[in-house]
Formats: C-alpha cells, sequence, structure tokens
C-alpha cells in the first residue's frame, strides 16, 4: 500500500492509514509538538478516563489546553486507553478542562482519534449520550478559540464529542463518519464485506469532507502516511495550528462564538 | 388461566386489521376504536405505541393552535448515496408521500392550555426518525423562532439516530441542533425534551438530552449504543429493562415519567413553573 502514490489510494486504503498501530497519536504529539506538557486528570464526578487525556501544553511558545483522544500504544496502553474509546467521564473531563481554559483565557487545541465513543453497559449507566450532547452544547458557546485536529479516526459522536471549533484540520489520511464502513455495510448492504464499498459511499477522507465544507483545513502528509515519518508529520501539524491560532486569537470573543454558530448551522444547507 | 383472562384471538376469516389492533408490547388484540381511544396506549399492558408526528400534535396542544413552520425544508442528498437497495433520494420522496410531512420532523408554532410555544416532534416512520440534514434545519429554525418570539421550545423526539444516508453531513447536525439548543436557553427560556421510543444513538447524545427537563413515556429506550453492539462488546446478556426510561430516571438522566394521556396537562403545568 505504501508504494501506492496518494492519488491512487482508495478511500478503505486510507481507513488502514488512519488506522495503523504506528500512525502518530496523541503520545507522540505530546512528545514532539509540545514544549510542555502539564496533564490534568479527572472529571471531579466518577473517575480519570484514560482513552482521553488533557492538559496545559506549549506548542511553539503558544499556552492552550490540548484535549485529545488516546488509543496508546502496544497492547497495555491499548487496553488501559480502551483503544481511544472514550467513556462519559472522557467527555465530562474534556469539559471541564474547557472551562478551566475559557477561564483562564487559553486557547483549546483536540486531537481527534477514536474509533467510536465506548459503547459499553457502564458508559450507558453513566449517561454517554448526555456527556457527549452536553458537550455539543456547550462547545457551541465556548468563549475562547477552539482547534479541532482530526488526526486518525474521527469515529462518528465519539469524535464529534470534542470537535466542535472553529477551525477543523484533518490530516491527509485521516477519516471521519458518521459510522465506521463496516458498521454501515453491515446495516444498509447486510454485509459486512462491503465496507470497502460503504468507506467510498461515505466520503470519509480528507478531501471529500473539504468539498462537502465539513473541515476547513487538509494537513499534509509525508508520502506513504504519517508513519512513514512521524517527526515531519508532526511539524506539519505544529505548522497548521499555529497559523491558524495566530488568527483566531485576533478574532474578539463574541465575533468568534458569533463565526462558530454560522459556520454550524450553515452545515446541510445546500 | 380462565377463559376470561386469556388474551383474545383474531376470529378466523376476518380480516384483522379492518377490526384490531396489535399491541407491539404484549401482542394482545384490541379492538381500533378502543386502540385509538386510548391513543395507542395498550389498555392491557400499558405499552406507548409510537405515534404518527401529528397524532401527536394534536394530543400536546390547543386544537387548531398548532402553525407549522418551514414545511420548505426537506431532505438533501450530498453524498448521492445509493446502497444495495437503492437510491436515498428515491426512498426519501417515497418516504415523504407515504408519511405526509416533508423530514423526520413536524416543527410549528401551537399553544399548550393556552400557553403558546414552538413545538417539534419527530416522526419514527420517516426513516426511523433519523436526523438528516432537513432535520436538523427544521430544529434550528424551531429554536431560533422561540428566541425570537421568546417561548418556549418543546422537541419530541422519536429517533434511531444520525441518518447514515447523508454521511457525515447528518454527524454534523447533532452539534448543529446542539448550538441552536444552546441560544435558547442563553435567551433565558425553557427548553424541554420529551424522549419517546426509540430515542438513541445521535439524536440522544445531541438535543434530545439536554434539556431543561427531560421528560420521558414510560418503557420509552433510551440509549446511546445498540443493545446487540453493547452485548458483543461486553460479552455478555443485557437486563431485560436496560435502556428503558425507568432506567434512565433510576441513573440519574430523566426528571419524569409521563403517561401520554398526563403530558399535556403536565407540560402546560410545568410551563408555569417555568413563568409561562
Amino acid at each position: 500500500m505504501a508504494k501506492k502514490t496518494q492519488a491512487k489510494l482508495s478511500p478503505w486504503d486510507i481507513v488502514q492509514i488512519a488506522r495503523h498501530a504506528e500512525r502518530p497519536n496523541i503520545g507522540d504529539y505530546l512528545r514532539l509538538l509540545c514544549d510542555d506538557f502539564v496533564e490534568l486528570h479527572g472529571d471531579r464526578l466518577f473517575g480519570d478516563d484514560r482513552g482521553m487525556i488533557g492538559g496545559f501544553a506549549t506548542i511553539g511558545g503558544e499556552r492552550v489546553m490540548l484535549i485529545g483522544h488516546r488509543k496508546g500504544r502496544g497492547i497495555d496502553e491499548n487496553i488501559e486507553a480502551n483503544f481511544g474509546m472514550a467513556s462519559p467521564e472522557g467527555y465530562r473531563k474534556a469539559m471541564r478542562l474547557m472551562r478551566l481554559a475559557e477561564k483562564y483565557g487559553l486557547p483549546v487545541v483536540t486531537f481527534v482519534d477514536t474509533p467510536g465513543a465506548y459503547p459499553g453497559s457502564e458508559a450507558e449507566a453513566r449517561g454517554q449520550a448526555e456527556a457527549i450532547a452536553h458537550n455539543l452544547e456547550f462547545m457551541s458557546t465556548l468563549k475562547t478559540p477552539i482547534i479541532v485536529v482530526v488526526c486518525g479516526e474521527g469515529g462518528s459522536g465519539g469524535a464529534l464529542g470534542i470537535a466542535v471549533g472553529d477551525r477543523i484540520l484533518m490530516l491527509q489520511n485521516a477519516v471521519y463518519s458518521v459510522i465506521s464502513p463496516e458498521g454501515c455495510a453491515s446495516i444498509l448492504w447486510r454485509d459486512g464485506t462491503k465496507a470497502a464499498l460503504a468507506a467510498e459511499t461515505l466520503k470519509i477522507t480528507a478531501g471529500s469532507l473539504k468539498e462537502l465544507g465539513i473541515i476547513d483545513e487538509i494537513v499534509p502528509e509525508p508520502a506513504g502516511g504519517a508513519h512513514t515519518d512521524p517527526a515531519a508529520a508532526v511539524a506539519a501539524v505544529k505548522k497548521a495550528v499555529l497559523a491558524n491560532l495566530a488568527v483566531l486569537k485576533k478574532l474578539p470573543l463574541d465575533k468568534l462564538v458569533e463565526q462558530r454558530y454560522a459556520k454550524f448551522s450553515a452545515m446541510g444547507r445546500f | 388461566m380462565s377463559w376470561f383472562e386469556k388474551t383474545a384471538e383474531a376470529p378466523a376469516h376476518v380480516p384483522t386489521e379492518a377490526i384490531w389492533a396489535v399491541c407491539p408490547g404484549c401482542k394482545a388484540y384490541i379492538a381500533k376504536d378502543a386502540w385509538r381511544a386510548a391513543d395507542k396506549v395498550c389498555p392491557r399492558c400499558n405499552h406507548h405505541a409510537r405515534l404518527g408526528c401529528r397524532e401527536r400534535v394534536a394530543l400536546l396542544t390547543d386544537a387548531g393552535s398548532f402553525k407549522e413552520l418551514n414545511p420548505e425544508v426537506s431532505f438533501n442528498d450530498p453524498l448521492r448515496f445509493t446502497d444495495s437497495t437503492g437510491a436515498y433520494a428515491d426512498k426519501a420522496k417515497a418516504t415523504i408521500a407515504k408519511v405526509g410531512v416533508g423530514e423526520a420532523v413536524l416543527t410549528g408554532t401551537a399553544a399548550i392550555e393556552k400557553i403558546p410555544v414552538v413545538l417539534a416532534v419527530m416522526d419514527f416512520a420517516f426513516m426511523g426518525g433519523s436526523l438528516g440534514s432537513g432535520t436538523g434545519e427544521r430544529i434550528l429554525l424551531a429554536a431560533e423562532k422561540a428566541v425570537a418570539l421568546k417561548r418556549p421550545l418543546i422537541i419530541v423526539s422519536a429517533s434511531g439516530g444520525a441518518r447514515m444516508h447523508e454521511g457525515i453531513v447528518s454527524l454534523m447536525q447533532m452539534a448543529k441542533t446542539c448550538a441552536a439548543i444552546a441560544r435558547v436557553k442563553e435567551a433565558g427560556l425553557p427548553y424541554f425534551s420529551i424522549l419517546t421510543d426509540p430515542t438513541t444513538g445521535g439524536v440522544s447524545a445531541s438535543y434530545a438530552m439536554v434539556g431543561d427537563l427531560n421528560i420521558a413515556e414510560p418503557k420509552a429506550l433510551i440509549g446511546f449504543a445498540g443493545r446487540r453492539v453493547i452485548e458483543q462488546t461486553i460479552k455478555q446478556k443485557l437486563p431485560e429493562d436496560f435502556q428503558t426510561a425507568e432506567y434512565t430516571l433510576a441513573h440519574g438522566f430523566l426528571d419524569h415519567i409521563v403517561p401520554r394521556k398526563e403530558m399535556k396537562a403536565f407540560l402546560a403545568n410545568v410551563l408555569r413553573y417555568a413563568g409561562f
């Protein structure tokens, strides 16, 4: 697959790159992107979700609140992080940190990389739906800039729960979808093996999403995918985040929030 | 069991659908007139069967007070979506003709015991009540109308979640509707969410769960992920009452469970507490 040129990659190929075990994840971004990181734990209600992490971070001299899904690398970390499937505690921790960011005047930068919110009985009992819903509502009015970086898998509501922002950036080989191609294939085609076709039909790649007006900017990746050269991939993300931050910081906060409302209101008007 | 306690059976050689309604809950045969008179609530098991949006509007609002908003807003087909059973656009058009509403939600201004409100009522018969771009747009416009008219907003949900046929655009309707709800709240206006059977997926994870009051009908299915998905994830059978309204209330996410016949009076009462 690495030998295929970018233009020849099918959406299903891109899904494989987005899910690649060596693809730069939140741990790599913290290491390669941030000069400093102070992790802030817990939702103050129930626990500390290891599938969603956040804290104070410095990126190229800019202080921000950084929040992201965490898949972990290696089976022990994967299990600890629940493969990046966040629980209600994760979304509520994210909201707590965003409130702090607003209070301290820090911009928020989120990294989206999840197969989806955790579909477990405990997550239901503690209100997975309510936790995500409140983030959507709250992020729409947050009085500080929000930059979203879809860096791996943008899995449905579990992704959107930290992805309402002023600028939505997406890596060239990331995907963002209302449902996994496998899930869509099994429901609408009644055949899980039609996942590649579903991936094509759902239009989940960065190019398609830019055309649909869902994302603002595509961050280029090294040839073959971000995992072939993590340092270069992260450098491109850094450049894009800092450029957007500089623009957003100049906007008065009420105008910023107004523009965010206009942006999401317009989605689905054709 | 005595003969008179037995569930009624359909008489032979009679077109059953002409005379009998079958309760989707206990499968009892109920005379159609009685079924209609009970607003599709089973007199035997109290199952609250699904209602069409216009039936619901008639039940909740003062006669003749409902005026539809934005009937021109309908579905979009941004992906030109086709699956093994055909094109989405064809299915959506057939659904509009069959259900008699242009989207999975009917919105309008109305009065509840003379209190003016803006009301949005979803219809499960419209592609499973799925949240498409037209659905989201209608809800956003209803919320903006509530702000403009300084009226409370009430949304009755009945939905399996996002409309896959519109892909990522349907996902974005969750953010869009929640942004509109936030504005209703910022204006100091009440927003009441009524969750009916079923309210799941992208609708439960957006406007349905963020009411000032979250109100449900008895035994309504309410949840984020589907039962089968969860059972596959945790490799366990889930209890019978999992994701019912009663379960959701016991876990702290609902204010009240209100039987169908009491819903209008309940809404009027809480609207008065909210200053209307």
